[in-house]
């Protein structure tokens, strides 16, 4: 796998002996030995951390599905006596499923850092595109997953994301029932996603063999994005940076056990509590976090394709992201310019997150007074008015947003007058809402891939060392 | 030696045309056949005979009081049943389509009874918003209708949508009256 001349000699006769056969002990070696530059930071850590989220996922999940029944009337049970009954189960449950949640946290910081230290770029668009396509099946699989414990949530969340491919025109409603195994989402759905989720994991870790293949071939790349020029550029792998990964492996686990063990449920919805029911949907669906980026963008869309399409294409553009990129410089630390920019655009990944999460007629901001639902009892009260009911409740739910002082007080006295509420206090409050806000940063998401071609073009980097060798150790 | 010497000049002619027809024709047999291999594998995924069976109901209208309405599942999804009261049956029948985003009076919405008139009292929808799939809320709304809890879509009572992201009216599945009081869904 390595391309590094093997330095492996076989010391007894039976690894001698396997060596000429299947000389599997010496790829583990050169593996070890693969000469890494020599100046990695944690941020260079976060492959390792991948792999053992993806080692962790998988064992929890084979013994998760030694308990759990694949069927819409027993699902949801079997999910809470893993939890209750099933021994150790408290424990294996909530590692599978904070799990999920701490593999995305790892995976997003292992892709900033590429983002920023240029990795992408030539020769390493291959690691870089593996790595896009893992991303995405990871995707596909915590979807999967997340519908197994047959929640609310789960059920709810599952008819939505299945409802994009009925949105694709034509054969969207056949499409969408292949999908289903039915007119909704049954007793067929849960059964073929739980046979996913268990295959698709097995397929990442076969990308992840390619990912880590392609880069031993490239080489990989480092903060200052020099290539290493000499031997001195380089440190084996054992033991520099197997310590290195090791001590942030300890690191991410203390995060990793905090929710496993005090917040277990922090990162779901409490609504998946609730077993699956068709009749009833709950108020507010939203995704699992690692989700809310793009389900904003989805959102920020007034038409349902659009939204999806524009959905799709933010994670699409990653694939090509290595032929917008036109700069020769890799690292960001020489790109003043483009530097500030992948700030604005990590901003907007964040702020995106946050537009997920809200409602989007919720208003971010708003100019003008609000009142709040005490004012409004208390009000009443002390003119000695009846709650008001019918289309007034509209207005008791308009007035946790926003009104401005005029209107407010002109709907104030109408309701001191005892008379039905007029139309205008129940407009749209004046203010900035979570639509507009995803729009901004869908702008801003977008910009950053329309604004790479050009900055390679017009931006003047900061020189670079010479060799890894003398930006660590100086000029000396 | 003189065999392999003949083999030898056997080579110098190939018949290039006679290997491109044998590779296209074996390549195409093959092809056929992983094709015909796949179909199954792929239409597995669809609706079984069972799932197809189950794919219709019929309701008895007359159990349902003016006013109330019924929540059958059907297909794995919410019908609703409307016994709508005069009021409301005049408030679907006088809106102005022209304004709605999905325009459809409130005959085009209802199917006829055995007598070929359509019958008002009875509005029979897929209880499904059009936006993403969730279940609305009966008698809500700021048009009395329904309203959509998760991203704010009001629809009349003819079911219309009048407010709101949803892009389409709620859906009519597709349904007959066997009788004057009982009908057949999907």
């Amino acid at each position: 796998m390595s391309g590094h001349p093997s330095t492996y000699e076989p010391k007894y006769a039976a690894t001698r002996w396997l060596d000429q056969r299947l000389p599997i002990i010496r790829m583990g070696a050169d593996f070890m030995t693969y000469p890494s530059p020599r100046n990695l930071n944690y941020w260079w850590t976060f492959g390792g951390i991948l792999t053992l989220c993806l080692v962790s996922q998988i064992i929890t999940g084979i013994i998760l599905a030694m308990h759990y029944v694949p069927h819409v009337d027993m699902a949801f049970d079997s999910v809470q006596r893993i939890r209750r009954d099933v021994p150790f189960g408290w424990l294996l449950q909530p590692m599978h499923a904070v799990g999920a949640s701490m593999f995305f946290l790892a995976v997003y910081i292992h892709m900033f850092r590429g983002l920023y230290y240029g990795s992408y770029k030539a020769p390493r668009e291959m690691i870089w595109i593996l790595g896009c396509v893992i991303y995405l099946i990871m995707m596909a699989t915590a979807f999967l997953g997340y519908t197994l414990p047959w929640g609310q949530m789960s059920f709810w969340g599952a008819t939505v994301i299945t409802g994009f491919f009925g949105a694709v025109p034509v054969v969207g409603e056949s499409l969408q029932q292949w999908l289903l195994g039915g007119f909704s989402v049954s007793n067929a759905t849960l059964n073929r996603f739980f046979s996913l989720h268990y295959l698709l994991p097995f397929v990442i870790a076969g990308i992840v063999g390619l990912h880590v293949w392609a880069m031993h071939h490239a080489g990989q790349n480092n903060p200052i994005g020099v290539e290493p020029k000499s031997k001195k550029d380089t440190l084996s792998f054992h033991p520099y940076y197997t310590v290195k990964d090791g001590f942030a492996v300890v690191l991410f686990l203390l995060v990793f056990a905090f929710f496993v063990f005090y917040q277990p449920d922090a990162l779901g919805h409490a609504d998946n509590y609730i077993e699956a029911n068709p009749m009833e949907t709950p108020a507010h669906i939203v995704p699992e976090w690692y989700f809310l980026p793009f389900y904003a963008i989805l959102r920020a869309v007034p038409d349902k394709l659009m939204g999806i399409l524009l959905m799709i294409g933010a994670i699409a553009v990653l694939f090509v992201l290595p032929w917008l990129d036109t700069s020769k410089v890799k690292s960001m630390r020489f790109r003043p310019l483009a530097r500030r920019f992948f700030y604005i655009f990590l901003v907007a990944c964040f702020i995106l997150g946050w537009c997920g999460a809200e409602t989007p007629s919720d208003m971010v901001f708003t100019v003008g007074q609000k009142l709040g639902v005490s004012d409004l009892g208390g009000y009443l009260a002390s003119i000695g008015a009846e709650f008001p009911s019918g289309e007034n409740v509209k207005f008791i739910e308009d007035q946790t947003r926003a009104f401005t002082a005029d209107a407010l007080a002109a709907c104030q006295s109408e309701l001191a007058a005892g008379h039905a509420l007029p139309e205008y206090c129940s407009q749209t409050p004046q203010g900035l809402n979570f639509v507009w806000l995803s729009r901004i940063a869908t702008f801003l998401y977008f910009g950053f891939f329309f604004i790479l071609p050009i900055l390679g073009l017009v931006e003047k980097p900061k020189e670079r060392p010479e060799s890894i060798t003398k930006a660590v150790l100086g000029e000396a | 030696m003189s065999e392999t010497a003949n083999s030898e000049h056997h080579d110098d002619h190939v018949d290039e045309g006679k290997r491109d027809f044998i590779l296209i024709a074996t390549g195409t047999v093959a092809a056929a056949g992983a094709a015909t291999f796949a179909w199954p594998l792929v239409a597995q995924m669809g609706k079984a005979a069972d799932t197809m069976a189950a794919g219709s109901i019929e309701i008895n209208l007359s159990g349902i009081a003016e006013g109330q309405q019924l929540k059958m599942l059907w297909r794995g999804k919410p019908v609703f049943v409307r016994h709508r009261t005069p009021a409301e049956i005049a408030e679907a029948e006088n809106t102005d389509i022209s304004k709605c985003p999905d325009p459809e009076t409130d005959a085009e919405r209802l199917v006829p009874t055995p007598d070929g008139k359509v019958n008002p009292k009875y509005l029979v929808m897929v209880g499904v918003c059009t936006h993403f799939g969730c279940v609305p809320v009966g008698e809500s709304g700021d048009f009395g209708g329904w309203y959509c809890p998760c991203h704010g879509s009001h629809y009349d009572t003819a079911g219309r949508i009048r407010k709101g992201p949803a892009p389409k009216n709620l859906e009519i599945p597709p349904y007959e009256y066997l009788s004057d009081t009982v009908i057949k869904v999907g």
